[in-house]
């Protein structure tokens, strides 16, 4: 286009050569358009296909069948010390009554292995639930009343229909008594399907009707109480010293390296530095949630930091000359202006981290939270578990019931994880203020 | 005593020196012949600060010292025949030891051992006493010896604000420390290794088999040699990646294009923090989605058209890792979209270029940088990720660029070498620590690259 003269169009010329490109520019837009489109439905799309898997099988997983059976709560047989005492309701023979009750309901069917399978039917866990609801109402001791048990994790699955009775006996998990009884069982409707209280208070299993999240859960509140206590008195004066105090110098830059550096390493290599140092080193106990909420402060921590740092940034300066101006220190200043100012910021920063902290799995699989624990923690130096690492244990069974299981459990976990980034966007609009 | 009751009755000194200086200073200033240098509460901090600072410094350093001193001073106990132990053995007769400590019976160990483990609990017994008595000690005489200076000439508040200088300076430390501790325990375990497994094997290897000294090699009957080729892993490290970022790239950038320039504020405000949610979903869910879902539907898909799909292929990691890392691809791209100037797209408009049109040829141009250094970090992200691989990728170290084939990462070795009980000596173990070496090189590296290229090719504006 140098040579306007030999080159030039007439205007007719020009609107002619630009009509003529005008419908391919036009369906060129269109199909750009159109695969922006196309890249957020796919997302989205992901998104659903992601939720779906998981409430499909975790709304049914929140629910088991339970039986009720008429159990004769027998004193001498349940209570043979007669002191109600925890020791002597265990040396009791709550088992017997409750196949007593179970083949009562069943019409009392004879031989071995029509006892044999009806044993199969119920929870191998249903001897302690009987002792616990002994235990919790000994007032009833002696009658002979209605007690809820659930179901074995077979005939749970068969229920749901995950075990087709159609197939070859032979390929079955169960066998004919086994559903002959449950039809029986159906049939006089003692089965029910309610919300399953083994899935929130039970404890680690490898039985999946008995399995339950209470101990991780646990264990997640206590490692995530560590963390923020570390990571936020932290993450808070490391703001303020490199927001406020700092002189801008090679020490003050390395520091900010440092913490962008951090921000970029992999997760799984504090687990490693947690394992190096806390467990090998310091030689302090593997699997408990003091450890995990250490590593885990330190890998939020400059999550934390950049956004305190931001926070204190918005602080706008006038604010300082004005407390300056009537003569408050620098750090009056600091702690009854800016800190207070800063705060639903820091705040804001703090429970993203904490949210980052408590999905987080590997690096508290390096350190052991891994471990088959039963008994739930009960304070940070007791061994225990996490919700996300729990998950990642049941993954691993092979069990049908397992799938459904793990899937509540991230119901759990995903709820959890909404309340806390909820809170925080609601903290963010309730308390921010723009300057 | 244990640690935390012993902080409790330290923060109890602390509050009692408070109470004294403060009421100290009350005394002085309502007899009106004094006047005060600072606030009275000043006087009560900087007693109470004094009182428990260092103690529970002290606290700390003691509670962590205490192993590491009996694991030297417990040598003494060694058999002559034994006194210059490699770390290996050292360490299996140091767990002989806390065996008998915590009351473990294992066999009939050896009466040298016996007695080391009495010696041990005997050790810990007196310092818990000893620790305590300092700390208590400590923390008395420090109040005290503040208590003993507050006069109402004594500059408290400047006294105080120093020691809160010097606290929120030693917390900012923290970040050097945990660099420094991430470099050094991985440095000196990698340093091991390579003492046993040369260098340009491990970096130049072919095959990936360790295993435990000794171990036999799986159904030939012979004693099978450990390998630590790292090549198998770092190419399905790059598979999954590249199956990942063919999926996060194209859709993470086209989403941030659409909402950038096309959307109206409603649709985007309804997906811009759905996309969110994908970035907030943990990982550990991804990675059972991937093994439950993707990875049969996969399987299908490619067997309904007649290929072979391993049941832990490549391709189903790096699906879902690819819709994980979607979010973190469009917010950043979504950025530096916006940091265009309206000004440059005015002037596209204003010589007749369609939407598309100012899009390709102006505005990708003007983010190009922001949009490379984006998916550097993406790329960052999916080499570091860990739980979607562990539970959907497998663990059979393959060297394959076939997406549909079973392949293993860096980071899924690292956790099932590490996961567990590991004997802490052998070249297996110790290789974990040499691959996240690598992983944090390469991580920082692409870190450092991105950055770079932000730096040096980002158009300034204004």
């Amino acid at each position: 286009m140098t040579n306007l003269t030999a080159g030039a169009l007439s205007p007719k010329e020009a609107i002619d050569r630009v009509a003529a490109t005008l419908r391919r520019r036009r369906s060129a837009e269109f199909r750009f358009r159109f695969w922006g489109q196309a890249a957020i439905g796919l997302a989205l799309g992901f998104l659903v296909l992601l939720f779906g898997a998981i409430f499909s099988n975790g709304i049914p997983g929140l629910f088991q069948h339970y039986v009720v059976l008429d159990v004769e709560l027998n004193k001498q047989r349940l209570d043979p010390q007669g002191d109600m005492s925890v020791n002597s309701l265990y040396a009791g023979d709550a088992e017997a009554l409750i196949r007593e009750g179970l083949l009562a309901a069943l019409d009392n069917p004879t031989g071995r292995s029509n006892t044999r399978a009806a044993r199969g039917i119920i929870s191998s866990g249903s001897a302690q639930r009987l002792v616990d609801f002994v235990y919790a109402n000994p007032d009833l001791m002696g009658q002979t009343v209605p007690v809820k048990f659930a179901l074995d994790d077979d005939i749970d699955s068969f229920l749901r229909g995950f075990i087709d009775r159609n197939t070859p006996e032979a390929d079955r998990r169960i066998n004919d008594t086994v559903i002959q009884f449950v039809d029986k069982l159906m049939a006089s409707e003692r089965v029910s399907y309610e919300v399953s209280d083994y899935l929130f208070f039970g404890s680690a299993s490898r039985d999946a009707e008995m399995a339950g999240i209470r101990g991780a859960f646990i264990g997640s509140i206590l490692t995530l109480f560590i963390c923020v206590l570390i990571s936020f008195p932290l993450g808070v004066a490391t703001a303020v010293y490199l927001e406020e105090i700092a002189p801008k110098n090679r020490f003050t830059e390395i520091i900010e390296i440092n913490i962008n550096n951090l921000a970029a390493v992999p997760s799984v290599v504090f687990g490693i530095m947690g394992l190096a140092v806390f467990i090998v080193l310091f030689g302090m106990p593997r699997s408990i949630p003091l450890v995990g909420g250490i590593v885990l402060a330190l890998m939020t921590l400059p999550t934390i930091i950049i956004s305190s740092r931001a926070a204190i940034r918005s602080v706008p300066p006038s604010i300082r000359d004005a407390a300056l101006g009537v003569g408050a220190s620098k750090m009056q200043t600091i702690f009854h202006h800016v800190i207070p100012l800063a705060m639903p910021g820091m705040l804001t920063g703090t429970i993203i981290g904490m949210a980052q902290a408590l999905g987080e799995t590997a690096p508290l699989l390096m350190i052991g939270m891994v471990a088959f624990i039963v008994d739930v923690p009960g304070g940070v130096m007791d061994p225990g578990t996490v919700l996300p690492v729990q998950i990642f244990m049941w993954a691993d069974f092979a069990e049908r019931m397992f799938v459904q299981k793990t899937s509540a459990a991230i119901i759990v976990l995903l709820a959890f994880l909404i309340v806390m980034n909820a809170s925080a966007i609601w903290l963010r609009k309730k308390l921010e203020r723009r300057w | 005593m244990s640690m935390s009751s012993l902080a409790l009755i330290v923060l109890v000194i602390g509050a009692g020196y408070f109470y004294l200086a403060q009421r100290a200073v009350l005394l002085l200033r309502s007899t009106g012949q004094h006047r005060l240098h600072s606030l009275p509460h000043y006087y009560g901090y900087w007693a109470a600060a004094v009182a428990v600072l260092p103690a529970l410094l002290l606290l700390l350093i003691l509670s962590i010292a205490d192993d590491i001193v009996f694991k030297i001073m417990v040598r003494d106990f060694y058999p002559p025949d034994q006194q210059n132990l490699d770390s290996v053995s050292e360490a299996i007769v140091l767990a002989k030891i806390m065996n008998v400590v915590k009351g473990i019976q294992f066999g009939s160990p050896d009466a040298w051992v016996i007695a080391a483990g009495e010696a041990w609990i005997q050790w810990t017994e007196t310092s818990r006493q000893l620790i305590s008595v300092i700390v208590i000690g400590v923390s008395l005489l420090g109040g005290l010896f503040a208590y003993r200076k507050v006069s109402p000439e004594f500059r408290s508040r400047n006294a105080v604000e120093r020691i809160i200088l010097w606290v929120l300076g030693l917390s900012s430390t923290v970040a050097i420390l945990t660099t420094i501790g991430i470099v050094l325990s991985v440095l000196f375990e990698s340093i091991r290794f390579f003492k046993l497994v040369p260098p340009t094997e491990f970096i130049f290897g072919l095959t990936w088999n360790p295993q435990f000294e000794g171990a036999e090699r799986a159904g030939s009957g012979q004693m099978g040699l450990a390998t630590y080729g790292m090549v198998p892993l770092f190419v399905g490290t790059l598979l999954i990646s590249v199956v990942a970022l063919t999926v996060a790239v194209p859709v993470g950038l086209f989403a941030a294009i659409y909402l950038a320039e096309y959307a109206n504020n409603t649709v985007r405000g309804v997906v811009k923090p759905l996309l969110e949610i994908l970035a907030g979903v943990p990982t550990v869910v991804y990675g059972f989605f991937a093994a439950l879902t993707v990875a049969p539907l996969v399987r299908g898909a490619g067997e309904s058209i007649g290929l072979t799909v391993a049941s832990e292929s490549a391709m189903a990691a790096g699906l879902v890792m690819g819709v994980m890392i979607i979010p973190f691809v469009s917010s950043l791209s979504d950025d530096v979209i916006n940091a265009v100037p309206q000004s440059l797209r005015d002037a596209a408009y204003g010589l007749g270029s369609t939407k598309s049109e100012t899009v390709r040829q102006v505005i990708l141009p003007a983010a190009l940088p922001g949009i490379v250094a984006a998916v550097i970090l993406a790329v960052s992200r999916a080499i570091g990720e860990t739980m979607i691989v562990v539970m959907a990728a497998g663990l059979a170290a393959n060297l394959s660029f076939n997406p549909l084939d079973a392949v293993t990462t860096v980071t899924s070795q690292i956790v099932t070498i590490l996961v567990g009980d590991q004997e802490f000596e052998s070249a297996k173990t110790l290789a974990a620590f040499a691959l996240a070496l690598m992983l944090i090189i390469i991580t920082l590296g692409l870190n450092f690259f991105a950055l770079q290229i932000v730096k040096k090719y980002r158009e300034q504006y204004d």
